[in-house]
């Protein structure tokens, strides 16, 4: 079995370096950073992949047999067949950078932001690019695995008011 | 004397102390500022709508504004973002004021044991009732509201005197030991943000 | 008075000179929990806005790492807490389709009247919050008076009223009982007179309408690119429902429509939402009059479901299989792979991307927050807008804080 975006790729990327591979009817492709854009490009416009559901990133430092340390996750929607492709590359330390989707659905916006707040991963072009969720000035990347759950003191360096001088 | 006072004026006066007079008025005028900041805020709600109706215990006047208020009811967790904020409305409430600190995160951040959420809001502002729960009931939080009322009642001065002697931090030790070793081990006693140095 | 004085002078900032600069929120009654807007006015016009958020981020997907997919059903819980099981229902699915695991048929009603009952309570929520932003107090107390008729049914079902943490892996955490049928059946029959009240209150109030029409436009193709689901989707003529389209639970069995619009304004917002109720109150009729019988759990999986509680507390079996289920180095194990599973939740889809290395517990769980992207389109749709419209456009999106920022 195939799927039609596979099938798109291949004509419109002949020379594309892909692993695919499907898990429960889900069909995913592994690519290099530097053929991110086109293939997105490409299965935006050829494919008809008109929505990016979700952005995310995986940090793999924990888990066994993992080669590179940080996976980013394209999730796409073509809402006229209900089709969903996962489009996954990987980036490593020192170098986390990848180019911004931004122009292809602005929709990446905030979900690039928030990958950046989480794993320090820089995208390229983006329009506004800064933290999301976390405050100006914090240090850390709290989703990397090397992060503690309790933090490193952050929640608790604040002033305490008592109840006289208040 | 007394009795010739009695016989002019009868029943239509009577004598008190100052201090209780105060604090009647004020326990039975309480205006909450709702600070709601996640699911406890709903349940606020619930016991402000039409089956609990908070009304019926004299607090109805929600105002959001936190100079017209005189009671916060902190209902959710507050995390590191959202805690200057909340202090500085606490700041900006006039005297007398009082705390309600509604739910489990609010009292000592719950379930989220976390990086970002403040492990209980009594470590940086002083609160004077706790309402249990995750969250709390309608019930418990009306409850909570009649006890802060006998609680004035009880103590209430009329120049707020009874707020001066609380000069120190009420709430736990912004740091626990366990937390405070795992950060120094963690860090190499080196920490990577000056704004964010825990050790000072 | 010439054309371009009358249009916002947003093309050059050179031109932004005589603008004002105001801030809305973080603590402000329309922004119901904690959200900030930071608004460029010219005069009263909305020129710009740029939200600021994160005022609620708990670490939720830091705990999802440390959390077995039994244990973090708690936690999903608190993300939109207008909804909560919901939430459960979504997680659970996500991780049944991961663990590759088959529901048994009465579970599947049970999870599926849930569903609908909290998108009934989510949208009631939403509409009674945003006429109360409006200036209208009455609405808000006739939707808590059906929101507290779910809450009692949750609570019949789980015991807790609010955060009913109801789902396990594969069933629940009780089968129902016959009064809890009762009591759905009561609803059912008593809804349609509350929305009635409720429908002929807000939506032909006349007020109503003209600060809702033709405010906060979000065109179709916006909709679409900016990554919007559900009502808000639906309002901008986008025909897609996760029900239909990937059905889940026992959706196949029932009969109902998708509710869109074309506007893509706040009225035809709230009206998706009206609309939704009653499909959603006919989903329940269905699944209630046609409950299945038989048990919750599906014991064809072993240890990876849990037993029933009262062979539980009756058998040494029960028990065995119990502790065999909860203690960490007997578990069962998952696949090593990753999937990607969404449900429709009231507010829109609501994903959850897990990454499993093998044992029973997320390596990674991305939760996939429609409210997070809804709320990146704010900007779109009030650009133009007054600055009293700011409150209806918030209220018609539904943000929630928790499953804004997690």
């Amino acid at each position: 079995m195939s799927s039609p975006a596979k099938e798109t790729l291949s004509v419109k990327l002949p020379n594309l370096v892909g692993y695919w591979s499907e898990f429960r009817g889900q069909w995913r492709v592994k690519i290099a950073v530097s053929s991110l854009l086109p293939v997105l490009r490409s299965l935006r416009n050829d494919a008809g992949f008109n929505q990016l559901t979700d952005l995310t990133c995986v940090d793999h430092l924990e888990l066994a047999g993992a080669t590179d340390r940080f996976e980013l996750v394209y999730v796409l929607l073509n809402i006229e067949s209900g089709e969903r492709v996962i489009v996954k590359t990987f980036v490593n330390e020192p170098d986390l950078k990848v180019p911004s989707v931004t122009s292809i659905w602005f929709g990446a916006d905030w979900l690039e932001r928030e990958v950046y707040d989480m794993y320090g991963i820089t995208f390229d072009g983006h329009p506004n690019f800064k933290r999301l969720l976390l405050p100006e000035g914090f240090a850390s990347f709290p989703l990397r695995k090397d992060y503690p759950q309790q933090g490193r003191g952050e929640r608790h360096n604040f002033p305490v008011i008592t109840r006289a001088e208040s | 004397m007394a009795s010739e006072v009695n016989k002019q004026l009868g029943d239509n006066i009577f004598l008190t102390k100052l201090d209780a007079a105060a604090s009647w008025a004020r326990a039975n005028s309480l205006w909450p500022m709702p600070f709601a900041t996640a699911c406890c805020g709903i349940e606020l709600m619930s016991a402000a709508a039409s089956r609990h109706d908070l009304s019926r215990f004299g607090s109805e006047v929600m105002r959001f504004s936190p100079r017209q208020c005189d009671l916060m009811i902190v209902a959710g967790r507050v995390v590191m973002k959202m805690l200057p904020v909340l202090q500085r409305i606490w700041l900006q409430m006039p005297e007398p004021k009082w705390c309600i600190s509604m739910g489990a995160c609010a009292c000592s951040g719950g379930v989220f044991d976390t990086y970002a959420v403040v492990q209980g809001i009594d470590r940086f502002i002083p609160v004077d009732v706790y309402v249990p729960g995750c969250p709390p009931r309608p019930e418990q939080l009306i409850r909570s509201i009649i006890d802060l009322q006998e609680m004035i009642q009880a103590g209430g001065t009329f120049n707020a005197r009874e707020f001066k002697r609380r000069d120190t931090p009420e709430g736990p030790d912004r740091f626990d030991e366990d937390e405070l070793l795992r950060i120094r081990e963690r860090n190499g006693l080196k920490l990577a943000s000056p704004k964010y140095d825990p050790i000072h | 008075m010439p054309l371009e004085l009358l249009e916002p002078n947003t093309s050059d900032p050179s031109k932004r000179e005589g603008l004002w600069t105001l801030n809305f929120g973080p603590q402000h009654p329309a922004t119901h929990t904690t959200l900030r807007l930071i608004l460029q006015l010219d005069g009263e016009m909305v020129v710009d806005a740029e939200p600021d958020i994160g005022f609620l981020h708990s670490g939720f997907e830091k705990l999802g790492e440390s959390l077995d997919y039994n244990q973090y059903v708690t936690i999903v819980d608190r993300m939109n807490y207008i909804s909560p099981l919901a939430n459960e229902i979504a997680w659970h699915h996500s991780v049944e389709a991961l663990l590759d695991i088959e529901l048994t048929p009465r579970c599947k009603y049970i999870r599926t009247i849930f569903a609908e009952l909290m998108r009934i309570h989510d949208h009631l929520l939403c509409l009674g919050t945003c006429v109360l932003d409006l200036g209208g107090a009455t609405a808000f107390m006739y939707a808590f008076n059906e929101r507290e008729y779910i809450y009692e049914i949750c609570e019949r079902a789980s015991g807790q009223r609010f955060h009913t943490s109801y789902t396990r892996v594969g069933g629940l955490l009780y089968d129902v009982t016959d009064d809890w049928i009762a009591m759905v059946r009561k609803f059912v029959r008593n809804f349609h007179k509350a929305y009635n009240d409720f429908s002929g209150l807000v939506m032909k109030n006349r007020i109503f309408i003209e600060r809702t029409r033709d405010v906060g436009v979000l065109s179709y193709e916006d909709a679409i690119a900016g990554g919007a689901t559900g009502p808000v989707a639906r309002a901008s003529g986008v025909e897609r429902d996760l029900r239909i389209d990937e059905p889940y639970l026992a959706y196949d069995d029932f009969d109902f429509n998708i509710c869109c619009s074309r506007s893509g304004d706040c009225y035809a917002r709230f009206q998706v939402r009206m609309m939704e109720m009653l499909q959603s109150i006919k989903i329940i009729e269905q699944a209630i009059e046609n409950l299945p019988s038989g048990p919750v759990f599906n014991e064809a999986y072993g240890k990876v479901v849990l037993p029933d509680k009262t062979e539980v507390y009756r058998s040494i079996e029960g028990l065995i299989h119990h502790f065999e289920s909860i203690m960490p180095n007997r578990q069962a194990d998952g696949p090593k792979d990753s999937l990607y599973a969404a449900t429709e939740s009231p507010n829109g889809e609501l994903g959850y991307y897990l990454v499993s290395d093998g044992s029973f517990r997320a390596y990674r769980a991305r939760t996939r927050p429609p409210s997070l992207l809804h709320f990146s389109l704010f900007p779109r749709m009030i650009r133009g807008c007054m600055l009293s419209d700011v409150v209806a456009v918030l209220g018609s999106i539904n943000i929630i804080a928790a499953e804004l920022d997690r």
